[in-house]
């Protein structure tokens, strides 16, 4: 059978690279970029000053060496790529931000941002690390000065309105990119994993939002209607796996692609590229809309949180919803938090009846080889 | 008869099973895989049609880190799977923890009712692999039985780095400050002991019986390190190496 790619995946596959380009016309049209690393950076406040995000998150080892002139060699592979990519001036997109914008996430994060500012305007949010009243008081607070800050460097005004408006469009994105997630819960799904974290990655670098939610309505609508009218590309037998953990752009190859070469698929992804970012919502009808935006941020379960009760319950939910047969847990070399959590999630999803395995890996390809001969073996078990 | 035959093909030895239907073994081969896992894949199957096996013309599961070089096998599976099939049949239970100290890779494997429920291998480096053992008898100009025999006398010495490069360079330290020998050699198998220790207490080891498999079951005073970090009488096998290609076999059996 011929195979069918849904609409516009090729769009979202080369958007990253072809970023490159809108992001120097959006320059040359006297724009403003942001730079950005995390699910928690308040994308509606950015929207709202007229300040075009981008992810900057390295996700090559290419940089690592330049990196570790500076930064230890035991750190995380996506703080080492991403400030080796900085260093280097290799990544056009940290060329062209005007700003900076980090959350204190980890300490490992947090200490490199220090060394960014020394070469590029670097802010830095402080994320509290729980769920509460207090906590959300607290945030709410650090973008209020974000946005006064926004407005002195760039003598712009950011409006109440402007920020409501912002919310409604970035809600109606996570909406789709949430109803692009879903599709999966089909039996066999309608497409691999593989796509779908390709499409979710390269919707962060097509910079008109509108445009970002009609592709993404026309690929899981194609998706759909190729399902529909019998065609499936992912064999019925395939076991359904759900991946958890630090972010995988780095790695998708010798872990996502590696378990749907090997008769899985992914039907889930918890990670912040996937459900866990997108579903949380602002309420855009609050009356204070800025701490409505505060309080979307702080239900994202990232480990960095304390207890971060809010990642096992959503994990709860997504086994069943997705009927999910085994979890896979990611880690980036050197990720503290989730290195520590992943005893949790072994527990909670040992409870849940079905197999557990954690991969800890860095961008270099030496352990690829081992992880293929785990990720079989886990395939194999079930 | 119908026979069946499993391959194992390890980062330092190829082990071959050869067994009839019912699981008895017929043949054992071991060779040194060497560098390519093709001609060793090669190498076996000439030896195979020597010994009167027609390769080809029996069932074969091809096992371990050179599995996909065997171009008669009729089938790969991941040496968990094998390694579990194998040790569940020569000790004969259906609850296991299975530990494989192999060449580049350890491997500790919790088996209910035969099948694996559960794994864990160790990270990239060889810290708690043979192979940590084997550059460290080299160093001591000592084959690895005598080494871990030298262990068994020894006593109170550490080595505290985990890494192979930088527990290399401890141990010519400790050389070079005069340490007895069989200090230095206990040192190092306490070293791998506690690693693969470690390793093992991440899985619920629970009342399940514990079983050493791999090139190292043969030593008698590996399993008594073991059994005594852990708490548990750790039990070997002769067969204990050829766990992988035995599980294989049996697994080419049930094709």
């Amino acid at each position: 059978m011929q195979y069918h790619l849904p609409e516009n995946y090729d769009t979202f596959n080369e958007a990253r690279q072809n970023g490159f380009l809108r992001v120097k016309k959006i320059k040359e049209n006297n724009g403003l970029v942001a730079g950005i690393f995390c699910t928690f950076t308040p994308l509606e406040i950015l929207d709202a000053a007229g300040v075009i995000p981008v992810g900057l998150c390295g996700m090559s080892d290419e940089t690592i060496p330049a990196a570790e002139g500076q930064l230890p060699k035991n750190l995380c592979p996506l703080i080492k790529s991403s400030y080796g990519f900085a260093l280097t001036d290799k990544c056009p997109y940290t060329y062209f931000a005007d700003l900076i914008v980090g959350e204190t996430t980890c300490d490992g994060k947090k200490k490199m941002y220090e060394m960014l500012g020394t070469m590029k305007d670097t802010y830095i949010l402080h994320l509290p690390q729980r769920h509460d009243d207090r906590a959300l008081d607290y945030w709410t607070d650090e973008i209020r000065r974000f946005i006064t800050y926004l407005e002195q460097k760039f003598s712009v005004k950011i409006t109440e309105e402007a920020i409501r408006k912002a919310a409604v469009i970035r809600n109606a994105e996570r909406q789709a990119k949430c109803q692009l997630m879903e599709m999966q819960k089909l039996d066999p799904p309608p497409v691999f994993g593989y796509q779908i974290y390709k499409t979710l990655e390269g919707a962060g670098f097509i910079f008109d939002r509108q445009e970002t939610i009609d592709l993404l309505t026309g690929f899981q609508e194609s998706a759909v209607k190729n399902y529909q009218s019998g065609f499936r590309p992912v064999p019925e037998a395939s076991k359904r796996i759900l991946m958890t953990g630090c972010p995988m752009g780095g790695v998708l190859d010798k872990t996502v692609k590696a378990v749907e070469e090997r008769g899985g698929v992914v039907v889930c992804f918890e990670n912040c590229t996937g459900i866990k970012a997108a579903a949380p919502k602002v309420d855009t009808d609050a009356e204070d809309i800025i701490r409505a935006v505060a309080a979307r941020y702080l239900e994202i379960g990232c480990s960095v949180m304390t207890p971060n009760t809010k990642r096992m319950e959503m994990l709860k939910d997504l086994v069943k919803e997705y009927r999910v047969d085994g979890v896979i847990e990611v880690d980036l070399q050197a990720c503290t938090p989730y290195a520590v959590e992943s005893h949790s999630v072994r527990k909670l999803i040992g409870e849940l009846g079905i197999p557990y395995m954690v991969l800890e890996t860095d961008y270099g390809k030496a352990d690829s080889g081992q992880i293929s001969t785990r990720i079989e073996a886990f395939l194999e078990m079930m | 008869m119908d026979i069946f035959v499993g391959i194992d093909i390890g980062s330092t030895s190829a082990k071959t099973i050869v067994a009839d239907e019912k699981g008895t073994i017929l043949k054992r081969l071991v060779r040194p895989t060497g560098w390519s896992s093709v001609d060793t894949a090669d190498a076996i199957r000439q030896q195979l049609i020597q010994e009167g096996v027609d390769v080809g013309g029996n069932p074969c599961v091809a096992t371990g880190y050179g599995r996909i070089a065997v171009p008669y096998a009729d089938k790969c599976i991941t040496e968990i799977t094998c390694h579990a099939k194998g040790a569940g049949r020569i000790f004969g239970e259906p609850d296991l923890t299975v530990i494989d100290i192999g060449g580049q890779d350890t491997k500790v494997i919790q088996v209910v009712d035969g099948a694996v429920s559960d794994f864990l291998m160790n990270d990239k480096c060889s810290a708690g692999t043979g192979r940590f053992l084997e550059i460290m008898a080299n160093i001591l100009g000592v084959r690895l039985d005598e080494l871990t025999e030298l262990a068994s006398r020894g006593h109170d010495t550490t080595i505290s780095s985990m890494c192979t490069v930088f527990a290399e360079s401890e141990v010519i330290s400790l050389i070079g400050k005069g340490e007895k020998k069989e200090n230095i050699a206990f040192a190092v198998v306490d070293s791998i002991v506690k690693k693969v220790s470690s390793q093992a207490y991440k899985l619920d080891l629970g009342s399940r019986r514990a079983c050493l498999t791999g090139g190292l079951c043969d030593s008698g005073y590996i399993c008594e390190a073991l059994s005594r970090e852990l708490g548990t009488a750790v039990a070997t096998h002769a067969d204990g190496r050829y766990a992988g290609a035995y599980g294989a076999a049996l697994l080419a059996a049930e094709m």
